[in-house]
């Protein structure tokens, strides 16, 4: 008898414990993006290709399938330490291979040296060149995710990567500049 | 149960949590009168000196201005214009060392005093109450007004009233130790300050008028309460001296126990505030019609010999303030200015830094008097920064989680609402920047922000880009189907019909072959053409030395210059990518094939109208040495002519995005047009034939 | 021309982490002769002994990681450390037990968790739970106060016995514990626990010598010169009132309420209160700031909670004094505590 009040027991015991289980499982839910969106969202969306696939999507299926998380240049250190986080691995330093992580730069045409001819607007993968054939083209500064494409195709090397200006409003304190520092 | 403003009527005030009382040394500057100056030598306006955008630049260089005149103008609702601090001329306008802790040069204009110091004309309002409120504001805004208590926003956006204001509090607080300007001010010109006080009560229509005075400034008090004591509805409150009292969040917590909304405005709970020092630069602007041009600088420290509030002209290089305070830097074992008091002020970088709108204070403390934190410790976790955070926070968990760049745990600690007071800093026994490390923090959590933006919209640009070059292969492809659906038809039709009508659907089907041909090979002829070109070019600079170049530009001088450097550029990349490259032969038999496809459309080019001269510069350039480049350079031509015809359809593909040129632009062929082409075909020649051909072979492969 | 740059704000307090340790080390200087006086010079040679083994160990080890220890030395967190140990130990606990325990509180406790600031737990209090888990008989040895024993001890005797565990005239400890009728005279909470154990009531156990007017002879003085010098700590700001407070406050009802339900069995709260080291634990221990808690009210929760355990481990328990059980327990509950009772930001709605 004993033994039969025990089985009872664990076995309304499990079936509480299940019910709670299953009642946590519905009502703490966590609504997840599929993996490939969470990646997506964290790598820089230059569109470069540097990693190897042509724009930052095919790169973030890619990781989704197991390809290493260090073949992001522009994204550099603080992507690869977010991707490792998301994937659950090691962090790991950038692959050289695929280029080094450089401050942020745009594209600036040399207006009076451009010929025209389009090949850049069929280069940017986001559409940040305007101009039309044998009209100048021009950079739209705010939407250039430095990606470096258009330097390539251009046939009379009109294009250069420029620092971005930083200006009192870009300006941000600089924890290695305090708390002292004298300046000439 | 009272109501509030009975309470505030007898001086029962809410405090707010933490504070710290560090030592006032306010009499070190508040004895003497605010002194007149001098003018300096040169005046440095910069234009920006508000939160909001700039206004446009209404002189130049070498303009004589008046006293008084604009230097800038602006539609945008966010801009309020500059003023020339005294007559005389517009040396430069450049670049110059800002009033902002980088220090980094702002776009200033420099003035040369002509010492006339000769006014515009002015326009006083001074029956203000009778115009309409906007004409008001408009002055207001005209007359270069931002907040002067600190952070500098546009004065007539805040007194233009959206919804009610229960409270108008008039900001005399001063909290900092050592700043004593708005005290002087209330001393001196209590009287103007009401005169302003009304006219934004005019504009606001508020229920009550508050002016805040800490009680360590009893003159002040006194001055303000005789000023008012004829309007019964403005209440003079003597308020706790408690740093940061003057804060604005603080100030309302203090006077109405109630807190502004996180995110919101104090305008969310009924209150405006606004500083004296802008009542009284809003009195000047009505009454007398001056613009914001001077204001009250206080100079202290022990470094000064004369420390003391002087009229400064906005544009003032601090080095002349120095000069006028007999600065002594040898009491100072490592020179430092700080613009601003010891709580929140900055650093100057320079002394050539001028006063702007905003600068209230310079100060030039010796060592002995202002004890500067010691090396960063542990922290210990006393809380003692918590205890003096005026907002509540718990400085020592956001500082950890900012050290260890936890962001986003530091931004669950509410890390954006610290108002940077520096009471956490001044308090830590640890001697933790703890301010600069919220500075940090915050910036780099704005860094991350902004990078998000930025790649979220680069990701929606290229899916829109990518979807566009999905649609329009698609209808490529519908059009190859057409193409060979009528192909079929024909067939059909030739088969089962006889004599003329076969012939005739012969031709109609061919026709329309053509014309679909032609159409397709588009891209593929703009690339042989380019890549033509880039040969015969090159052929063409080999001879260039020795023939004549006037014929390849017969235009102006510089651009045979232009024409020169691009081949250098040009030279310089085929060099780099010399080596990639294979052998120049392969080049030449793609170059040929391409060539025939670029002639099929020869027909169409003449019937098309393309300016036949266009080609004329090409063959010109490329003398028949060679019976290849002969040809080539024919090819080019004809290419180009008929590229010139499939231009409006192909512009159409290339920049469909909304803000692209308008396509119909580039059908004109003109002069300058044709110059350029010359150059262009001169710089195109140095793109190396192999490295060329190869790439446009993988472009077109990539197309298809 | 050079000028300074530094982040604002540019003034600062005049208060450091070494005037403040060195200002809670002078507020236990009260306490500290009060205990001199009644249990004699082998305080004072702990203290010693502790200070020398904590600032030796904390050199050594920031050697270790490259740091410097000179200024860290110079912090004074060590020297409180030692201090507050060596006030917690018998006054003649052999040498190297005090040795274990300072190298304990400072190499395993401190800098094996990061270092000042980075510990979980109290230090000394972590040393202490140790050595009585470890040496229970050697830790719970406290003489009777001077004035009760038959034969009385100097300077020399004591660090005699500290170090050789035999006085100049060759008494052992226990020997010098016996008291006149042969019975060990064990401290006030010992003697109390073990006879109403034994079944007598409160009322009969506090009928021994060791106690006069419901307290501990002597015990009752040095409680009340450790609360004199939590005061002062309290005026000087460097700790809030919210532990000590809530702790005593804790202390006072949950001892009263046993003592409501029960008064043969249950001392009252003023013997809870002014005996053991209820009045160092409130205003000197529990109020560590590195391990307690940092928010107002998770002080609260904090202090009381210390309270609370203090209470029930000193009756329920099976050692005698309970503040560094209940304080080494609190400290393990601090980063919750912290999390649940962050104040409301201004302009923030309360949180739910």
């Amino acid at each position: 008898m004993s033994v039969f009040y025990a089985l009872l027991a664990v076995g309304l015991l499990a079936l509480a414990f299940g019910l709670i289980l299953g009642y946590a499982a519905i009502r703490f839910r966590v609504e997840s993006d599929p993996v490939v969106e969470q990646i997506d969202a964290i790598l820089p969306q230059t569109q470069c290709g540097q990693c190897g696939y042509p724009g930052c999507r095919p790169y973030a299926e890619a990781i989704a399938n197991g390809d290493d998380i260090n073949k992001c240049p522009p994204g550099g250190e603080s992507t690869i330490r977010k991707l490792a986080d998301l994937m659950g691995v090691e962090a790991k330093p950038l692959d050289a291979a695929h280029g080094t992580e450089d401050i942020r730069k745009v594209a600036y045409i040399r207006e009076d040296e451009c010929i025209g001819c389009t090949k850049c607007i069929q280069a940017c993968p986001v559409d940040a060149i305007v101009g039309t054939s044998k009209q100048m083209h021009t950079v739209l500064i705010d939407e250039c995710t430095g990606c470096d494409l258009c330097v390539e195709p251009c046939p009379v090397d009109c294009i250069d990567m420029v620092p971005l200006q930083v200006t009192t409003s870009s300006w941000r304190w600089q924890l290695d500049a305090i708390p002292v520092r004298t300046i000439e | 149960m009272q109501s509030l403003i009975e309470k505030i009527r007898q001086g029962k005030f809410s405090d707010f949590p933490g504070g710290v009382h560090p030592p006032q040394r306010k009499t070190l500057s508040n004895q003497t009168p605010i002194a007149k100056l001098p003018l300096p030598q040169r005046l440095y306006v910069t234009i920006k000196q508000h939160i909001g955008v700039e206004g446009h630049l209404e002189v130049r260089p070498g303009d004589m201005v008046l006293k008084g005149q604009p230097l800038t103008k602006s539609m945008n609702p966010f801009a309020v214009p500059v003023h020339a601090p005294t007559s005389g001329e517009v040396t430069t306008i450049a670049p110059h060392v800002s009033a902002h802790p980088s220090g980094l040069a702002e776009m200033t204009i420099e003035i040369r005093p002509d010492g006339k110091d000769e006014w515009i004309a002015l326009a006083p309002l001074q029956d203000y109450q009778n115009q309409p409120k906007l004409k008001v504001i408009e002055r207001i805004c005209h007359a270069g007004i931002s907040g002067m208590g600190g952070a500098g926003f546009p004065t007539h956006i805040k007194v233009s009233p959206k919804k009610n204001v229960e409270f108008l509090v008039v900001n005399g607080v001063e909290c900092e130790p050592y700043i004593s300007s708005d005290d002087r001010l209330m001393r001196e010109h209590a009287w103007q300050i009401r005169q302003g006080i009304d006219v934004i009560t005019h504009l606001l229509n508020p229920k009550h008028v508050l002016i805040a005075i800490e009680d360590n400034k009893p003159e002040a008090l006194h001055a303000m309460q005789v000023a008012c004591q004829e309007n019964p509805d403005y209440v003079v409150c003597s308020i706790p001296t408690k740093y940061p009292a003057g804060g604005e969040k603080q100030l309302i917590q203090v006077l109405t126990g109630r807190e502004v909304p996180n995110g919101g405005l104090p305008i969310d709970v009924g209150i405006m505030m606004q500083n004296v020092g802008t009542c009284f630069a809003i009195a000047d602007a009505i009454f007398t019609g001056k613009p914001l041009i001077q204001r009250v600088v206080t100079l202290s420290g022990e470094c000064f010999d004369k420390p003391g509030n002087v009229w400064a002209l906005l544009g003032t290089p601090v080095s002349h303030l120095l000069q006028q305070g007999q600065y002594q830097p040898k009491r100072q074992r490592s020179r430092q200015l700080i613009m601003g008091g010891p709580m929140m002020g900055f650093n100057l970088v320079s002394d050539q830094v001028p006063v702007v709108k905003i600068t209230n204070c310079i100060l030039a403390p010796t060592e002995r008097e202002m004890v500067q934190a010691d090396e960063e410790q542990p922290c210990i976790r006393c809380s003692a920064c918590a205890d003096a955070c005026p907002a509540s926070l718990l400085p020592q968990q956001i500082f950890w989680h900012a050290k260890a760049k936890e962001l986003d745990k530091a931004g669950e600690y509410n890390l954006f609402d610290c108002i940077e007071c520096g009471a956490c800093a001044y308090v830590c026994p640890s001697q933790i920047p703890l301010v600069h490390y919220y500075r940090v923090a915050k910036a780099e959590i704005r860094l991350q922000e902004e990078e998000k933006h930025q790649a979220d919209k680069a990701r929606e640009r290229f899916e829109a880009r990518k979807l566009r070059l999905e649609q329009e292969k698609a209808e490529r492809e519908e059009k190859h189907r057409q193409a060979a659906e009528a192909r079929r038809k024909a067939l059909e039709q030739q088969e089962s019909t006889t004599g003329n009508k076969v012939s005739a659907a012969v031709a109609r089907a061919k026709a329309r072959q053509q014309t679909q041909a032609a159409k397709e090979e588009t891209p593929a002829s703009d690339k042989v053409a380019a890549a033509v070109a880039r040969a015969k070019a090159r052929k063409a600079r080999q001879e260039q030395e020795s023939t004549s170049r006037d014929k390849v530009e017969p235009g102006e001088e510089s651009k045979q210059d232009k024409v020169a450097s691009a081949i250098a550029r040009a030279k310089a990349k085929k060099a780099k990518q010399e080596n990639a490259s294979t052998a120049p032969d392969q080049a030449e038999s793609p170059t040929g094939e391409q060539q025939t496809k670029a002639s099929a459309g020869l027909n169409q080019t003449r019937e098309s109208g393309a300016e036949p001269s266009e080609k004329q510069p090409a063959g010109d350039m490329a003398p028949s040495k060679d019976t290849k480049a002969a040809r080539v350079a024919a090819a080019v031509a004809r290419a180009k002519a008929r590229k010139a015809a499939a231009d409006q359809d192909k512009d159409q593909k290339l920049s469909p995005a909304p803000e692209s040129a308008s396509p119909t632009v580039a059908l004109e062929v003109d002069e300058e047009k044709k110059q350029r082409v010359a150059a262009a075909i001169a710089r195109a020649k140095a793109k190396k034939r192999v490295g060329v051909s190869s790439t446009d072979k993988q472009q077109d492969k990539s197309k298809s | 021309m050079s000028l300074r740059i530094a982040s604002s704000p540019h003034q600062h307090s005049k208060r450091n982490t070494g005037s403040l340790m060195r200002l809670v080390c002078y507020c236990t200087l009260p306490g500290f002769a009060a205990q001199l006086w009644f249990f004699g010079w082998g305080t004072l040679f702990q203290f010693i002994i502790a200070v020398a083994v904590a600032l030796g160990t904390e050199a050594a080890i920031l050697e270790l990681r490259k740091k410097d220890f000179e200024k860290a030395l110079s912090d004074c967190s060590a020297l409180l450390t030692a201090l507050l140990l060596a006030l917690c130990l018998p006054p003649l606990t052999p040498w190297w037990i005090t040795a274990l325990g300072a190298f304990f509180a400072i190499g395993i406790a401190k800098q094996l968790y990061g270092g000042l600031g980075h510990n979980l737990f109290n230090p000394a209090m972590v040393a202490y739970v140790i050595l009585l888990v470890s040496f229970p008989v050697a830790m719970t040895s406290w003489l009777p106060p001077q004035q009760l024993m038959q034969q009385g001890y100097g300077l020399l005797d004591s660090l005699s016995l500290i170090f050789t565990g035999y006085s100049n005239e060759g008494y052992s400890l226990n020997q010098l514990r016996s008291g006149a009728d042969g019975f060990t005279m064990a401290t006030p909470l010992d003697s109390v626990k073990t006879d109403i154990d034994l079944g007598l009531t409160v009322e009969e156990a506090m009928a021994k010598p060791q106690f006069h007017e419901g307290t501990g002879v002597g015990w009752f003085w040095i409680n009340l010169a450790y609360l004199a010098g939590g005061l002062v700590l309290l005026k000087a700001k460097v700790i809030n009132w919210h532990i000590p407070l809530s702790m005593l406050l804790a202390v006072s009802v949950t001892a009263g309420f046993l003592h409501l339900m029960s008064p043969d069995l249950y001392a009252s709260p003023w013997f809870h209160l002014f005996s053991g080291g209820t009045m160092l634990g409130a205003f000197f221990i529990a109020t560590d700031p590195v391990s307690a808690s940092t928010t107002n009210l998770g002080r609260l929760i904090f202090g009381a909670s210390i309270g609370f355990w203090v209470v029930i481990i000193r009756t329920y328990g099976g050692y005698p004094d309970a503040v560094a059980f209940a304080v080494v327990l609190m400290n393990m509950s601090v980063p919750l505590i912290d999390y649940y009772t962050r104040p409301r930001t201004y302009g923030h709605k309360a949180r739910r």
